[in-house]
């Protein structure tokens, strides 16, 4: 079984500590996620785990064979086309040209891009589009392990929804584990198995929510509910500064 | 190689283009032939008897030899510009502390008038090819460095983040992630520097070689030949002309097609 699994993990920039003694576990095919304020270490965390920064204290273990990220920003390459973009990480995996942009094609239209733009580049995208290619090129190459840094914030519901959907089709079948940052409880709770709460200054795991019922039973009212009542959670409040004055 | 090929299939499209361009040369044409009607053959000699003067100069052994001496001195010292000044460029743009230094000192270059330069070269190297050389490397390669220089320091950190995660090969990014970005800053840089090198050449050789296009320039001036001279710079235009729109141009069209 593989799985990520973080020790005592601490890091700083210069004088700063950003995170402190973080244990965390995400087995196969579990969907974990970290809450927190923005500035609170979430990104930074991220990029440990993923190996974008040096670990400076502690242990990361990632057994996962391949790994992929869907960011806020959709980054294309913008000299590339859609099926370019796309098929991106296929070409790092030496996939050869045909098959990859056949496996790019098939989807790009699984992710409502019409023919019509597979070979426009970013720049004639919309935003929206440009975050349905960035999603596929992360999801094209079949990762193990998904990373995805708040890639729904700048969305708009339905693509939002969409979007999600994309992402349960593959939880519900088991077939990916996913680490999950977001600032919105309430996407966490849509979709993870684990909700971390990460404080900040410095940033250290206070709390570990588990939500049982598989991804695909939970409706808008469990995700309502549940929402209600983390957000009545005294470390939530504190941690986010949620009190009314 | 794909690159290529996209350039050539949308070369002819590119050339039907040119009418426009076309028909604003031969309005410019029409206007030099007022100038002429105006102030006389002596001041300023009709395109008809520039052209004809033009055709007369192909004939001539001496002007051919000319022609390929400045080309010669051009094309060399362009290249060595472009070569040296691109590599110094990109490496300066991998360090900061490489970037802050030689600022300062490329505003200097940039600053400094070329006559100055061919002056001073004058007196270092006396009269001749080095002299020419010197010059026009001074002059065009602060602009490719410059070039150079940006292309690497604007690279976006978050691309690199990106192709990271996918475990990328070293070569793969070089090629899709650096180098179309760093292309899109040092080509322009590259036809800029080449316009810069080509009129500077001509500016040596006028002060400081007995040969070279530069030199008979100078001649037709001490002659008062005035069709020749108009002739020669057409000449000049004519060059730089074909190699910025048949060549340059192109390609640069092909390379930014991805921009804003």
């Amino acid at each position: 079984m593989a799985r990520l699994k973080v020790e005592d993990l601490s890091f700083s920039f210069g004088y700063d500590t950003i995170l402190e003694k973080i244990n965390f576990e995400i087995n196969e095919s579990e969907v974990v996620s970290i809450v927190g304020p923005s500035g609170g270490g979430k990104t930074t965390l991220l990029r440990l785990c993923a190996g974008l920064l040096d670990r400076q204290e502690g242990k990361i273990e990632n057994s996962f064979e391949t790994q992929s990220i869907a960011f806020q920003d959709p980054r294309l390459l913008p000299w590339k086309d859609t099926i370019e973009n796309i098929a991106f990480g296929l070409k790092a995996m030496g996939v050869p040209r045909v098959k990859r942009n056949e496996r790019a094609k098939e989807i790009a239209l699984k992710f409502e891009l019409e023919e019509k733009d597979f070979d426009k580049f970013p720049k004639e995208l919309s935003g929206g589009m440009q975050q349905r290619v960035s999603f596929a090129r992360a999801l094209v190459t079949k990762p193990k392990l998904l990373f995805l840094d708040e890639p729904f914030s700048a969305l708009d519901i339905g693509l939002k929804m969409e979007l999600q959907n994309h992402v349960m089709d593959l939880i519900a079948k088991k077939e990916i584990t996913i680490f999950f940052i977001t600032h919105d409880i309430m996407e966490a709770i849509r979709l993870s198995d684990k909700v971390l709460l990460l404080a900040p200054d410095p940033g250290r795991i206070i709390k570990i929510f588990d939500f049982d019922l598989p991804q695909n039973q939970r409706d808008n009212e469990y995700v309502y509910s549940q929402t209600t009542k983390l957000l009545s959670d005294r470390e939530i409040i504190e941690t986010f500064e949620l009190e009314f004055r | 190689m794909n690159f290529i090929i996209k350039t050539l299939r949308d070369f002819p499209a590119y050339l039907w283009s040119g009418w426009g361009a076309l028909a604003s040369i031969f309005l410019f044409i029409a206007l030099w032939d007022v100038g002429n009607q105006v102030y006389g053959d002596l001041v300023l000699p009709s395109p008809l008897d520039t052209f004809k003067t033009l055709v007369l100069l192909f004939d001539d052994q001496e002007f051919i030899k000319n022609l390929l001496i400045t080309l010669k001195r051009a094309v060399t010292s362009f290249s060595f510009s472009l070569l040296v000044g691109t590599f110094l460029g990109l490496l300066a743009g991998f360090f900061v502390t490489a970037s802050i230094v030689s600022r300062p000192i490329i505003t200097i270059l940039m600053g400094m008038p070329p006559i100055a330069w061919i002056v001073l070269a004058m007196i270092w190297f006396g009269m001749g090819d080095l002299t020419v050389e010197f010059v026009v490397i001074v002059a065009s390669m602060p602009i490719i460095f410059v070039g150079a220089l940006q292309g690497t320091r604007t690279l976006e950190s978050g691309f690199e983040e990106m192709a990271d995660i996918f475990k990328v090969p070293f070569f793969m990014k070089f090629l899709d992630v650096y180098l179309p970005h760093i292309f899109s800053y040092v080509f322009p840089a590259w036809v800029a520097a080449l316009g810069m090198a080509w009129k500077v050449v001509i500016m040596a050789e006028l002060l400081a070689t007995n040969d070279g296009l530069g030199a008979a320039l100078a001649i037709s001036r001490s002659h008062l030949d005035t069709p020749t001279a108009l002739a020669i710079v057409t000449v000049l235009i004519g060059l730089l002309m074909i190699a910025e729109y048949i060549f340059l141009e192109p390609i640069k069209r092909e390379v930014e097609k991805w921009r804003d």
